[in-house]
């Protein structure tokens, strides 16, 4: 099945009230629920054009702001395969990690709004198949590639006990 | 091997020497949640299976964002999160205690060379109290809450120097604008930072916090100060734990090292709708202007009222215009009592808020109408930050905000500077 790039249409320095206002965060407890509100307040309905699979592409700084953990658990209940993205702000980083939510770093310029994509975490590549270009991207660390596995830090904690033999 | 401030708090913490870009598990000396996250801390710490919090002397959370509750959602939470702490028996800060970034350290528990995590970004606000704290999210905190630990990445660090003397009517609000303009909003990110200079050693420490609080906004972990003679004794003042201050090695390995001269630094603003978005007050003079706020963890300390009561005593804001004034702290409140500033707010025509986040984040207490402009004291001016996508938010300091009152549209506070 393909899955698409969507991108918003500002690039850079989508924080954290963006993703989900803090309207919404208080308000509903219900993670499919709060899916439906993401980016409400810079482009309405957004929710809509994504499928099970399917990416989210932006520019540097993508997660600034509030340390909200809404905001990544939002966007993957709304289904989304990983968000790929030039720069991560730090608390978002960590945030969707540890909700199990998967972050690609790498060069965002030659991906369009609707272009098809594969994500290879092996290879370390996206496969842009609507432009035929292979784009690299930066390795997930191992710790986040087994927060991935477990779906986020909680089952890792709860299969490792605790963080000792991360490292 | 020379250390930076965060590469030495972290050595510590870890049990031995790191340097930045180390992947290190570090022990957090103490850790907490506002209302807006201590929901999901609890879930999540209630998914992790561990049945009793690490130390219940070294977490509390604190009811500040939405206080007192305005709709039935967050009194859920509220009653969940002082249901929680009944049943582990830690500590929780209610309704009108205050903003967490205030409370926390005025209640003790933070001291210098310590390790903090906080469920809010903006508990960068320590490293005026040479602490290096930083905020993280809800599942992170859960972690901490469950084994006393977390997993750090020992950060670069930015080293700024900011030299000269401050002119009248200029504060530490507009310091921390200016490098926020000047360095971007994600300038510093994953970076520490570290201030010095004449600028820093001149300041309060109330005054400090409010540099150390904005770090975040160019995307830095924390921003970090030395411990100088004021910081201990504000410190000792606050807290019955010794201080340990941790100084960087004279020849530390900066990232990147920024010098500046704020001898002539004008007022400064930042614009709708990013926070290094920042100009000098000149250039957005006659913004007309809807709703004042002075308040939040930024600028809602005992100094920032005494200067915005300064420049209101005995005149009226303009008719129309919403003037709202919450002070950081239950503890400021009540000075602010004393000296007279709440009766000068309220005689000038402003309303003076229960301690807490007031209207900062959107929530409760002057939401913003379609079109509406905002002129606020507090650190984010995102659109829709103040509970509308339609209003836009401009950012400055206390006393800016004051003279922006009185004019209805954005003034210059140095036209005040006799007052301060």
């Amino acid at each position: 099945m393909a899955n698409f790039a969507h991108r918003l249409k500002i690039k850079d320095n989508i924080n954290t009230d963006y993703i989900i206002s803090g309207r919404y965060k208080f308000k509903i407890q219900d993670e499919e629920e709060l899916a439906k509100y993401i980016f409400d307040d810079i482009e309405k309905g957004f929710h809509e054009k994504i499928e099970t699979g399917d990416f989210l592409v932006a520019g540097e700084n993508f997660g600034c702001g509030s340390s909200r953990e809404q905001a990544p658990v939002a966007l993957k209940a709304s289904g989304l395969r990983a968000v790929i993205a030039r720069s991560y702000a730090r608390i978002f980083y960590r945030n969707s990690f540890n909700v199990g939510l998967c972050l690609v770093e790498c060069e965002t310029n030659y991906i369009d709004d609707m272009d098809e994509l594969e994500l290879d975490l092996q290879k370390n590549i996206i496969r842009n198949i609507s432009k035929g270009v292979n784009i690299g991207i930066k390795p997930i660390s191992a710790i986040m590639k087994k927060f991935l596995e477990k779906g986020g830090v909680v089952g890792y904690f709860k299969e490792y006990s605790g963080f000792e033999d991360v490292l | 091997m020379r250390q930076t401030i965060a590469e030495k708090i972290l050595s510590e913490h870890c049990g031995r020497r790191v340097r930045a870009g180390e992947i290190v598990i570090a022990n957090v000396d103490f850790c907490f949640g506002q209302d807006g996250t201590s929901g999901m801390i609890i879930d999540s710490f209630r998914k992790l299976g561990v049945g009793s919090v690490f130390e219940k002397d070294r977490f509390c959370m604190v009811i500040d964002h939405s206080a007192p509750s305005p709709n039935i959602g967050v009194s859920a939470i509220h009653d969940k999160i002082r249901g929680f702490a009944g049943e582990q028996g830690v500590k929780v800060f209610d309704i009108g205690s205050g903003v967490c970034h205030q409370v926390i350290p005025e209640a003790g528990f933070v001291a210098c060379g310590d390790l903090v995590l906080g469920a809010d970004s903006h508990t960068c606000t320590y490293g005026a109290i040479n602490a290096l704290s930083t905020g993280v999210g809800s599942t992170d905190l859960a972690i901490v809450l469950a084994s006393g630990k977390n997993w750090f990445r020992v950060p670069e660090t930015v080293k700024v120097i900011m030299d000269g003397q401050l002119p009248k009517g200029v504060f530490s609000k507009d310091v921390i604008l200016y490098l926020v303009g000047d360095i971007g909003a994600s300038g510093a990110t994953y970076r520490a930072v570290e201030f010095y200079g004449e600028v820093i050693d001149a300041l309060s420490v109330d005054a400090r916090f409010t540099i150390s609080n904005m770090a975040v906004e160019m995307g830095a972990k924390c921003g970090l100060m030395r411990a100088d003679r004021k910081t201990i004794e504000w410190v000792k003042k606050h807290s019955v734990r010794a201080p340990r201050p941790v100084e960087a090695d004279e020849d530390a390995r900066y990232i990147e090292t920024r010098k500046y001269d704020f001898s002539d630094l004008a007022p400064q603003v930042a614009r709708p709708h990013t926070v290094d978005n920042v100009c000098g007050v000149e250039e957005v003079e006659g913004t007309p202007v809807d709703e004042v706020y002075i308040g939040t963890c930024t600028n809602g300390r005992m100094e920032d009222l005494e200067t915005a009561a300064k420049i209101l005593k005995g005149r009226k804001i303009t008719r129309g215009l919403k003037l709202i004034v919450t002070p950081a702290s239950r503890g400021i409140y009540l000075d602010a009592l004393k000296k007279g500033y709440v009766e000068t707010f309220v005689k000038a025509g402003a309303v003076v808020n229960n301690p807490g986040c007031g209207p900062c984040v959107g929530t409760h207490q002057g939401v913003l109408a379609d079109g509406e402009t905002a002129f606020s004291t507090a650190n984010r001016n995102f659109r829709g930050r103040m509970g509308n996508p339609n209003a836009d938010i401009y950012l400055g300091s206390p006393a800016t905000a004051a003279a922006t009152a009185l004019e209805g549209k954005i003034a210059d506070p140095r036209a005040h500077r006799r007052r301060l």
